[in-house]
């Protein structure tokens, strides 16, 4: 009958049907979501965006919400309310349709959700999923479709089989039959959820007996046979993942192997990315344009967007390269195991689990990490962990690093093993993580820390999987694409921002000089070369001249714009036959007296700043949202600045002092 | 004196008896992740520092502090 007037409704105004995914952490929710979605999502990590839920678009115009995975929909030391409060309506619209997605693999426990939702008496379908895995280990799937009353489809989300269906089954959503028997029955107009909250309020029901009470409908549902698989082979991995010893020596040996072959297999795609943006590209434009739209344009088309958006794309692989590693370690059940082994010293600082999942989320960006210490419930905890999220090591740092050590670090090898690439880039990682855990602990000595709450982490530890090519492909190219994304906009417009900064005021040529002195002069007297050579004073005693000024100027719109903005500063004046990559364009570049300007101190100057300032816009305003305080961002921006600043300046002078100076 | 999960051995199974602690949404936690009185449950292993632990519960293996451990009192089934 709700069912019906929601059919109505939806015709009176034509919105799109809207419908919910809910579930436990870990049940392939996410994954379901983008096969039914596909590339139709909105890109919901960024400013003024929430992501509180992700949103898209189902291929019969269905709106689909992906809802935080959670154990149950009562406020508990564990979930977050999110997902109970979009599903209550309690934040706008009340979805049409709530699909519960059920891990045929471990159905006691995802059940429990399933006779939460069932008691709100919204039109309700379950997707089954990893069947595939439950039939193998020989598991009984009861006929949950029968029991509860509503659609039931088998999926296996990885795979996109049983997406169709489910589609075609939100058609058909039903209100569930009630799971388990209330002491006394709804008032007529109310749901059961409802009655329940009301005869808990006047103590005629605890959470012990209605948890009791839906657990033994789980359990009879599932008497017929095994309900989970064996965890022989699982348990014979965890023995050695997990073992006092060899578990956090093989976290170290995995890390490590991580980030090496970044550098070892992305090398070749690299080589031909340059070859094809940079010089390919550059060349035809410098041959063919200036007759269809005259120099100046030609300039702004091949020194300003080819050389800045080219300078960042050419990281592309190594992107890929490390969100498809983090993205096999997710699938395959590890990284839980990694929140396991780091938990205790993490402890230290004054975090938890809780702050573990919102820091690695900052590997990637630290966008979605600050948002993710919604689900950190004490708030001193959450504003340490907004504090330090950004000083892990973001994929936007990774540009800059791998430039810098690309083409300053030599390529050998260390131990016969490890490239001593690899291995830097490593220790920039530690350095990161290690200065965010320092911060943690000087916060922590100056607060005496009180009593925290008792549930700070619960990882849940799945079977090992092996995992799936195409799910894997997929969040890969979805995450690529944000990074495309990223470059066909921001420093695209950073790009002729900064084209134009150098281009303008333009100045006539002085008999007698060469093209490339007229070029220099002309970069030196631009606007942004006066912005350069006016903060040169602060940024001197680092080892910086005012080329690396324009470019740490250019970081604080996105980290990876300073790629850019070198890639712009270098290419003009270096024309035509004499275009060159940038990292040629970097080892090339001299001060006035004949010494390289990137020598050893200058290039550990530089990664030092980046591994510890916060230049990123975007991540400022999103602290300044999450914690409702300007002080507290400004203070954190600063705060970074300086110590960014006497770190790089006792780097640069410890190095020349020891004779990397020239 | 009742036990909790905390001073079982490693691999020993246990029927729950009851949660402690007066933190009712620490209570609503556990009992959401299946530790409800009557449950067989069992301790793996601890991580390597000893905190936290695995634990075995309703068919599945959890991450939990030591610290909300020990509020899931139990009997332990065999041995001791």
């Amino acid at each position: 009958m709700s069912a019906a007037g929601d059919a109505e409704v939806r015709v009176e105004d034509e919105r799109p049907r809207q419908v919910a995914l809910v579930g436990n952490p870990n049940v392939g929710k996410s994954c379901l979501f983008n096969q039914l979605t596909g590339s139709r999502q909105t890109v919901a990590n960024y400013p003024g965006v929430t992501i509180d839920a992700r949103r898209g678009e189902a291929g019969d115009g269905s709106v689909i919400l992906d809802l935080p995975g959670t154990y149950g929909l009562r406020p508990s030391a564990l979930d977050d309310a999110v997902t109970a409060e979009v599903l209550l309506g309690e934040r706008g619209e009340q979805p049409d349709v709530v699909v519960v997605v059920l891990d045929a693999t471990n159905l006691r426990r995802s059940l429990y959700i399933c006779s939460e939702v069932a008691d709100l008496g919204r039109p309700m379908v379950v997707a089954l999923n990893m069947v595939d895995e439950a039939r193998r280990g020989g598991l009984t799937l009861p006929d949950l479709g029968e029991a509860l009353g509503v659609p039931l489809v088998e999926t296996v989300a990885v795979r996109g089989e049983g997406v169709e269906q489910l589609l075609a089954a939100i058609d058909r959503a039903a209100v569930a039959e009630p799971t388990w028997e209330l002491p006394e029955p709804p008032a007529p107009g109310q749901t059961r959820w409802e009655r329940v909250r009301e005869l808990e309020e006047a103590g005629a029901l605890t959470a012990e007996v209605e948890s009791a009470a839906r657990y033994a409908w789980v359990a009879g549902l599932l008497s017929a046979g095994p309900a989970r698989a064996s965890r022989e082979r699982t348990e014979a991995i965890d023995r050695v993942l997990l073992h006092p010893i060899a578990g956090p020596l093989l976290f170290l040996l995995l890390m490590a192997l991580v980030f090496q072959s970044i550098f070892s297999w992305a090398e070749p795609l690299m080589k031909l990315i340059e070859e094809v943006l940079f010089k390919g590209l550059q060349s035809w434009a410098n041959a063919a344009l200036p007759g269809w739209i005259g120099a100046t344009a030609t300039s702004l088309v091949s020194d300003g967007i080819i050389a800045g958006v080219g300078g960042v794309v050419v990281f592309l692989p190594q992107i890929v390269i490390l969100f498809l590693l983090i993205g096999v370690l997710e699938d395959s059940g590890y990284m839980s195991r990694a929140a396991f082994l780091v938990d205790r010293p993490l402890r230290h600082a004054g975090l938890s689990g809780r702050s573990f999942i919102p820091l690695l989320s900052s590997f990637a960006c630290a966008i979605p990490g600050v948002l993710a210490t919604r689900t950190i419930p004490d708030w001193r905890e959450r504003w340490l962990t907004v504090l330090i999220a950004p000083l892990m090591t973001c994929s936007a740092r990774i540009p800059v690093y791998v430039l810098l050590i690309g083409t300053f670090v030599p390529n050998t090898r260390v131990g016969g093993v490890f490239g001593l690439q690899g291995l830097v880039l490593f220790g920039l990682y530690l350095a990161g993580l290690g200065l965010g855990i320092t911060v943690g602990l000087i916060a922590g000595a100056l607060k005496r820390r009180r009593r925290g709450k008792l549930l700070p982490l619960v990882v849940e530890l799945p079977p090992y999987r092996r995992p799936s090519l195409g799910a894997t492909w997929l969040k890969l190219r979805l995450r690529a694409g944000d990074f495309l994304k990223r470059a066909g906009t921001v420093i695209f417009a950073v790009s002729v921002v900064l084209w134009f900064l150098l281009a303008f005021p333009q100045r006539a040529s002085l008999p007698g000089e060469t093209e490339k002195q007229a070029a220099a002069a002309q970069h030196a007297e631009s606007y942004a070369g006066r912005l350069g050579h006016a903060i040169e004073p602060a940024i001197r005693p680092l080892g910086y001249d005012w080329k690396i000024g324009i470019g740490l100027l250019g970081s604080f719109a996105a980290r990876e714009v300073f790629v850019s903005t070198m890639s712009i500063v270098y290419a003009q004046g270096e024309q035509d036959e004499e275009s060159e990559a940038l990292r040629e364009a970097l080892k090339r570049e001299r001060r006035p007296d004949g010494q390289p300007v990137y020598s050893l101190a200058t290039v550990g100057s530089l990664l030092v700043f980046f591994v510890i300032a916060l230049q990123c816009g975007a991540t400022v305003a999103v602290v300044k949202r999450e914690t409702a305080s300007w002080r507290f961002a400004l203070a954190q921006l600063l705060a970074f600045l300086a110590l960014a600043w006497v770190a790089a300046f006792a780097t640069y002078n410890g190095l020349e002092a020891l004779g990397f100076g020239g | 004196m009742p036990v909790n999960i905390t001073q079982l051995s490693y691999g020993q199974r246990a029927r729950i008896t009851g949660l402690g602690g007066d933190d009712p949404e620490a209570r609503v936690a556990l009992l959401r992740l299946g530790l409800i009185p009557t449950t067989e449950v069992c301790v793996h292993r601890s991580a390597p520092l000893g905190d936290p632990l695995q634990v075995e519960v309703a068919g599945a293996h959890l991450a939990l502090r030591r610290a909300a451990a020990e509020l899931v009192e139990v009997e332990p089934l065999e041995g001791a």
